[in-house]
This record gives C-alpha cells, structure tokens and sequence, in this order.
C-alpha cells in the first residue's frame, strides 16, 4: 500500500494515494460563516471551489494560529475534491500489510474513529487517516 | 433507449414535437373550421406520423393514423364541419397516438395500448354522417392517402430530390401559375416540392397555398389528369389548397434539416461550463488589466471582453427555447377544462417566441399549467355569472411572456372574478393557519399572501381539476427552486395576474458583491431592488428600532432591516453598516445591512459541498475576478430565517396589539388628565385598577421611581414627563393607573381621573402606529389616545420582553413621537 504523509500536531499521518488529487501550497481561504466546526473556509483551486477542512479539531489539537501558512492535500470524497490543512507534507511510503496494526487501544475514543489503523515504521509511526470518516460533518 | 434504432428515435422526437403542434391547432381549428392552413397543418402531422409508422411497421399506430386521416379528409372535402363533436375525437386520437408513442419509447414496441376504443368513435363518428356519402370518402381518401405517402417517402427518405430542389425554386416562386400546374401532376414529386420550396423560400404556406388557389383555372385543367394527388371530383380551390398541405408535410423534416441541426443538450451544457470558466478568466483578466498602464493589455483586455461576452450570449442562446413550447400545450388543457367546468374561455398568447433557458423551461411548465388550469377552474366564472356580473359571457385568459430587467416575466391573467381577500382570511383562520387576530391585521397584500401556505386551497369543493391539495406553495416553491419568483395582483370583480419572474439562467448571473465584516459575499441582482447609502458621518444614523427590529424610512414606508453580520453570526463593530440593499424576498422587501459594496460582477455559480449547502443562507459560491472565492447569498432564505424570527416576534406584538383592539371593540376608554390641561385617554380593559399613593412612598431603584405595593415592586412612568407635559403641579399624592399583565404591573402616574366614556372606535387613526396614537373628540374636548405600550415601557422596558437592551428605551420613546 502507498500512502501519502503529512504531520499534523506533531504526529504522522498518511492518506491512501489514490484518494489525494494533489497536495500544494495553501491558497488564500474564504471563511464561511455559519459553517460547521472544522471548517477552514473556501479556496480557488484553478477556477474550481473547493472546501478546506481544518483536521485539527477532530484530532483533539488546537486551532490553527492565525499566521499559520499550512498546506493542502486534496483528496477525493465521493467524487468531490476536499483540501485538508496539514502542517508538513512528508513522502509517498510504500509500507507492507505486516507492519500493520489495529489503532491502539489507548486512542482517543474521538480520535479512533478518524484511525484506521497504524503502520509501524523505523522511529516513527504512521496513523492512516480514514478520509471518509475524516471529512463527514 | 440503446438498442434503440436511430430512425425510432428520431421519429419519437419528431412526432411528440408535432403532436403537441397538433393540439394547438386542432383546438384553433376549432374556433376557425374554415382555415384550410391549420387544417393542411393538421393533415400533414397525422400524415408524416401514418407514413412513418407504416415504414416501420408500427401497425397500431398506422392503423389509428389512418382513421384519423380519413377524418380529416372529410373535413378537408367540405363533408364535415369542424364540430366539437369531431374536435373530442381528433384530441382523443392524438391522445391515443401519444400514448402508443411513449410505449414505443419505452420498449420499441406499441404495448397494449387500447385503439379500438378511438376507431371506434371514429367510426361512430363517421356513420353519423349521410350513409352514402361515407362510403365514397373512404374509398377517396386512402388513394390520396396512398400518394401523398409517396411523396412523402420520397422526400423523407431520398436526398436526391432535396438537392434538387433549389433548382426549382426560383421557378416556382415567381410564377404560381405554373407549378400549380405541375402540382397536379401525378408523378408526384415536383409539385409538393416546388410549393415547399417557395414556402421556406420566404412565403408563408398560407401564401403558397393561396398563389395556388388563385389561378383557379390552371388547376382546373390538369385536375382530371391528375389521378390521385387530389379528390378530383371537388371544387378545384380545395383541390389546389390540399397541395400544400401536402406540399408543406414534407417542409418540417427536409427544410429545418437545411438550417437546423440537433445537438445534444449534454454537450451544450458542458459548452456552457466551459464558457463559464472564460468569463471567469475574462473578469480576472480585466481586473489585471485595469491596474496596469499598459495601452496594448487593456486594449487586448477590452477586446477579450468583448468577445467573452457575445460568445457567452451565443452558447447560451443555443440553451434558449421560447416559451412557445410550454405554451402550446395551453389551448388544448384550456379546452378540456373549459368543456369540464363549463366555462366559455378564450386563449390569449403574448410573447410567445420570448426565450428562456431550456432547464428553466422544463421547471416551469407544471407551475404554469397549475395556473392556468387554477385560472379558467376558479378564476373565471361560469357565462351567466359573468354575464349577471355586466361582463361579456366569454371570459379571457391571457398568458403574457417578456423580458424585464435581466428576467423573463410570465403572466397568467385572467378577467375572472378575482380573489376575495375576505374569503382568503376566512379561510386561512378556518384551516388554523392564521389566528383570527392575526388575519384581522393584515393588509390585501398580505392575505393575498396566504395562499401560497401549504396546505391552502380557496376552492370550495375539491374538484379533480385544479384543487387537489397542490396548492399554490407547490408552485411557489418550484420558481423558486429556479431562483424565481412568484406574487398575484388581483382585484375583485376585475381579475387576478399572476406573475412568475423567472431568471434567464442559472448558470451565469450578474450579481452585487458586499462587503461584510471583511468578507466579501455576492447578493444576485435578481432581488437586488435598490441601494441606499446611510449617512457617511453617523452611520446608523436613520435606522431606527421598533422593538428589536430595525427599520428604515424608505420615502416614507418602514423598511425591516435585516443585518447581515446578524444572520451570519459575524462580529462587527456597532455602526460600521453603511449600505442597506434593498432586497425583494418571496413576498417581502427588505434591507440587507452591509459594511459596503463593492461593485456588480457576473458570476458563475458553483455548486456547494454538501456540508455547506446545510447551512442554509447560501446558493452556492463563486470566483470573483480577483480569483477570491465569494459567497453567493441566498436572499429568500435569510428572509425567511432572519423575518420569520421577527415575524414571530411581531406576531407576538400584534397579539399585545389586538388585545387592545379587541378591548377597544369595548369602546370602553379611561380618560385621565395629565396636566397642563391636556387629556389622554387609554383603553379601560387594559388598566387593572386605579390607586392613590403618598409621594413619599415613591422610592428610587437605579433611577427609576417604584412603589412598595402589594409585595411586589411596582414600577412607575409619569404620564406628564413621558408626554412632554412640564408644567404639572408637585402633589403630595400621586394617582396611579395600574396596568398589569402576565403577572407584571407597571403604575402609570396621571394627574387627575375625568371620566370613563364610551368611544366610536372607527374614528380612531390606525392603532398600530408607536406612541400616540392620535387623537379623538371627547366630550368635546380634544383628547390624546395614549399608546398604552409606549407609556408601559416607559416604566418598565422589559414589560413586554424579558431580554430588552437598555438602549432601547430611548428610541422607543422616539418612536413614540414625544
């Protein structure tokens, strides 16, 4: 399996790589007020409009300071394309099903939901996202 | 649909177009039995369908085509009239045709369809007739029937014959004469083709046919020569009027082929994506442009403009179809229901080639005919009402399409018996949708109003045409699922109009962009009625607060503003609003608070993830010409949540305000001196009881006089101080006029009890103005009507409302006029 890396409060995340479109720079970003908890605004990607998703608050972090420049990977959710702040895009890993665990029990109730599992690498280890669940309101 | 061969499909399209041609002039040849064109017309369509389906062995629907020509041959020959009797069958037919062709679609194959029911009354029909007499049209008919098919087979299915004939054209067209000649000519082809020729070549078929009929004598001669084309044995003007209906059959299939192509709407529509996408280029572009100095990159920039532009109205003009094609249903579904409901009804059609974008055009097409049925149903009386009632017996409806600022307007009018706003009202409280104190305060325009609630339906009885519990609101909320609109006009006696503003397309709208608290959000000019600049120097200044609503004196009439930092939740500094746009929700203006406006862009709406169309205040978002992506703002619904929470609130006011109606109905008023010779009269209900206190029991609490009484605190207002009376005497005690309600009291300090009268309510100015509400004669003297709730708050702001900001005390005595 490929996954995509990021980090995000500190901890290594990845995305499966055939889910993410593109991972840039973040754009300037239309607030929308009203808007569900989580929800980091509007963004002009080449004429399209799409959503940002600020992860943070799902994953128990703080907010994002203000002057944060984070950056986006856009990945597909049922056939939309959703930008997700991260703090650092990492590589493309290639890691094999034997390195796999189920998420820790010790997780975050909250924070499981979002984890479908965890991938033992060499000093570090790499929580993979359940986009789905991650991006659903 | 895939396995479908390309000749069904296309013979689907075709037919369905025709047979709603078909209806329409059946019903106009109705009213006109003598037009040889509508019936030509009428001819041709069944004709091109018979043939055709006799080419693809559809035996049904050949079979119930056939009965149907024979019909009309009848007809054509001057052996029938178009009667009603024989219009019902022709509609039945077509009905029966339709039904076949939908099965057709369905699965390739005519289904079960039930023609003998129609060839039947065909035959009953056609039995009715002289016995003799029928024989001989049947015989006639299926040997013209036979030609015609030729000819028709001929040019359908060959092209040779087309590319010949423009050759023939110049020829035909001038000299009528001639090929009137060669129109009887058995060997088909030429004739019909000249005359087709010369009617796409500029003349109208009626003008072929009569340049045909003229020179009577010319057809005279070959007509015996010419075995089939022809019922020979008729007068020759029928003869040479039945060629171009023959003629002309073929002109729909070969000559819009010439000009006309069909093209897939899906590839339209990602044509008009795409130009989407320039025109957003283009504005950015611009933008660009504009804060450079270079001559050649604004000129290049203006040019691009300008051809983003025309290029942008072409591929939307390829989307845009005339009204006409929902329309042309009317007449037919005017017919029925007339017939039903025994009315006697004539069809007006205005504007019928106004165009519209082929979506919009498909949403509105049961709106309108719920109208028009809901028209001729309930609008128009039965003739001897209309009749009793100095109108003529027939009633008008008439369907109304134009453009009207960047919208298309429809109007269903009728000149009926209008809408009783008595009965609306009567109605509205009977279904419990309205109070009858909240009916009893509304204005025409506001009951009108009530009709589009759900679940409201005037008509007496439910009858199977118009009141099946889809009511109004259904096509309220269709227009407006387009972004359009729906109101009524009516008056009573005279008529009702209805009117549908439908924008002219969704995909790109001009809009107004605003600022709010920094951000920027597109408002679509389609409600955008007005702007109003406030005050530079005190802004805020004008807006005054009734309540906890905010208004504007817009030349006179009160304005609800609606804040949008409010509805959006957004923190902005008090006053920082300087523009108020004037908007027009469903049936409501009203002010849209902004911080500023920037300017008007046309922009392209995009759709919202679904987690932001729950919201709810937003239609979609867009990407302005900076490349910012802005908000696109729903204004019906920041109306309806914004309005409806100030609706309930001034329901609740109004309930407060009918109580003193409904008191004053009592026509019971208190009358109190407040000094200086001035008299102020309050509704005697409202006041629980009259006391005397010592001034010295008055005590003050954060500024405000109170008494010990009854346990409780009991708040006091100075009638004198609160109306602007100075020069009261100080006295030892004060007379206190105790209002109370829901367990709150406040006391109301007057000088001196005068009377306790009876008042002739009806002379009263209208009660719901704030502060005094005028003032009457009493006893011959003139006396003040006190605004009771004004001189309450004035004690106690919080009287009415638990949560009341402490500012608003001040402007409530404003409002008061004090």
């Amino acid at each position: 399996m490929q996954y995509v890396t990021f980090t995000l409060g500190g901890s290594l995340y990845g995305v499966d790589v055939t889910r993410v479109q593109e991972a840039l720079r973040s754009h300037v970003r239309t607030r929308v007020p009203l808007a569900p908890v989580g929800t980091a605004g509007l963004v002009n990607l080449r004429g399209q409009v799409v959503l940002t998703i600020d992860l943070r608050p799902r994953l128990g972090l703080a907010p994002l300071a203000d002057d944060a420049e984070p950056m986006m990977v856009v990945v597909q959710v049922a056939g939309e394309p959703i930008s997700l702040l991260v703090d650092e895009i990492g590589d493309v890993v290639e890691v094999g099903p034997e390195r796999f665990e189920q998420p820790p029990d010790t997780l975050d109730a909250e924070l499981r939901e979002l984890i479908l599992g965890a991938y033992k690498l060499e000093g570090d280890l790499l929580l993979v996202l359940d986009v789905d669940a991650a991006t659903a309101t | 649909m895939e396995d479908m061969d390309d000749i069904v499909r296309e013979f689907l399209v075709e037919s369905h177009e025709n047979l709603d041609q078909l209806d329409q002039d059946l019903v106009a040849l109705e009213e006109s039995p003598g037009s040889r064109e509508l019936l030509g017309s009428v001819f041709r369509t069944i004709h091109t369908i018979k043939g055709t389906a006799g080419f693809l062995a559809y035996g049904r629907l050949e079979r119930v085509t056939h009965a149907g020509e024979n019909l009309l041959v009848e007809l054509r020959d001057g052996k029938r009239s178009m009667d009603q009797a024989t219009t019902d069958v022709l509609l039945r037919l077509v009905d029966v045709v339709r039904e076949i062709l939908t099965a057709i679609a369905a699965d390739s194959t005519e289904g079960a369809v039930d023609i003998d029911g129609v060839l039947d009354a065909v035959g009953r029909l056609q039995a009715g007739r002289d016995g003799s007499d029928a024989q001989e049209p049947a015989a006639a008919p299926s040997d013209t029937a036979t030609a015609v098919e030729t000819v028709a087979d001929a040019a359908a299915g060959t092209e040779p014959p087309a590319t010949e004939a423009p050759a023939d054209a110049p020829a035909a067209a001038p000299a009528a004469g001639k090929p009137a000649v060669r129109a009887a000519d058995p060997s088909r082809v030429i004739a019909p083709r000249s005359a087709r020729v010369a009617a796409s070549a500029g003349a109208e078929p009626p003008a072929a046919a009569d340049a045909l009929a003229q020179p009577a004598p010319a057809p005279e001669q070959p007509a015996p020569a010419a075995a089939a084309p022809a019922p020979v044995a008729v007068a020759p003007a029928p003869a040479a009027a039945a060629q171009p209906a023959a003629a002309s059959a073929l002109a729909p299939t070969s000559a819009s082929s010439e000009t006309s192509i069909r093209v897939d709407v899906e590839l339209l529509d990602a044509l008009m994506r795409q130009v989407g996408e320039l025109v957003l280029s283009r504005n950015q572009i611009s933008r660009l442009a504009g804060d450079r100095s270079d001559v050649d990159l604004v000129r290049s920039a203006q040019r691009l403009n300008l051809i983003a532009g025309e290029l942008q109205e072409g591929v939307m003009k390829t989307r845009m179809q005339p009204i006409d094609h929902v329309w042309s249903k009317m007449p037919r579904v005017v017919r029925d229901l007339a017939a039903a409901c025994d009315r006697e009804v004539q069809l007006e059609m205005v504007g019928r080639d106004t165009e519209l974008d082929r979506g919009l055009l498909e949403a509105v097409k049961d709106p309108l005919t719920h109208l028009v049925r809901n028209a001729v149903d309930h609008g128009i009386e039965s003739p001897p009402e209309r009749v009793a009632a100095g109108k003529a017996p027939r009633g008008l409806l008439t369907l109304r399409a134009y453009h009207a600022g960047g919208q298309v307007v429809v109007e269903v009018a009728d000149d009926g018996r209008g809408i009783d706003t008595e009965k609306v009202a009567a109605k509205a409280v009977q279904r419990g949708l309205r109070t009858p104190e909240q009916v009893m305060l509304m204005t025409p325009p506001e009951l009108m109003q009530l009709l589009f609630l759900p679940g409201f339906s005037t008509a007496e009885a439910v009858t199977n045409v118009s009141g099946r519990g889809v009511g109004m609101d259904v096509v309220r909320t269709k227009i407006e699922a387009i972004g359009g609109t729906v109101d009524v006009d009516s008056t009573l006696g005279e008529g009702t109009v209805w009117r549908l503003r439908i924008p002219l397309t969704l995909a790109i709208m001009p809009a107004l962009t605003v600022v709010c608290g920094g951000d920027l959000f597109a408002v679509p000019q389609v409600s955008l009625l007005e702007l109003v600049a406030l005050d530079g120097q005190r802004a805020g200044a004008g807006i005054e607060r009734i309540q906890n609503a905010a208004v504007y004196r817009l030349r006179g009439e009160l304005l609800p503003l609606v804040s949008l930092a409010d509805v959006l939740g957004i923190p902005v500094e008090p006053g920082s609003s300087t523009v108020i746009a004037v908007v027009q929700a469903d049936h409501q203006r009203f002010g849209l608070l902004v911080d500023r406006v920037l300017n008007t862009e046309e922009i392209v709406v995009k759709a919202l993830s679904a987690r932001l169309k729950a919201i709810g205040i937003y239609a979609g978002a867009t990407v302005l010409g900076d490349g910012a992506v802005a908000l696109i703002l729903d204004v019906q619904a920041i109306a309806r949540r914004a309005l409806v929470a100030e609706g309930e609130q001034h329901a609740r006011e109004r309930r407060g305000a009918t109580q003193e109606v409904a008191e004053r109905v009592v026509e019971q008023l208190l009358v109190a001196g407040i000094g200086g010779g001035r008299r102020v009269a309050m509704p005697l209900a409202s006041v629980a009881r009259l006391e005397h206190v010592r001034i010295d029991q008055v005590e003050l609490v954060g500024g405000r006089e109170v008494i010990q009484y009854r346990g409780t605190i009991l708040p006091l207002a100075r009638l004198d101080r609160v109306l602007g009376v100075f020069d009261s005497a100080r006295k030892d005690e004060l007379l206190l006029v105790v209002y109370t309600r829901a367990g709150r009291s406040v006391g109301l300090v007057v000088d001196e009890i005068v009377d306790i009268i009876d008042d002739d309510v009806s002379r009263h100015s209208d009660i719901e103005d704030a502060g005094l509400t005028g003032s009457t004669v009493l006893h011959e003297r003139v006396t003040e009507l006190l605004d009771v709730r004004a001189a309450v708050m004035a004690a106690d702001p919080a009287f009415y409302d638990v949560v009341v900001p402490q500012q608003r005390r001040a402007s409530e005595l404003e409002t008061a006029g004090v």
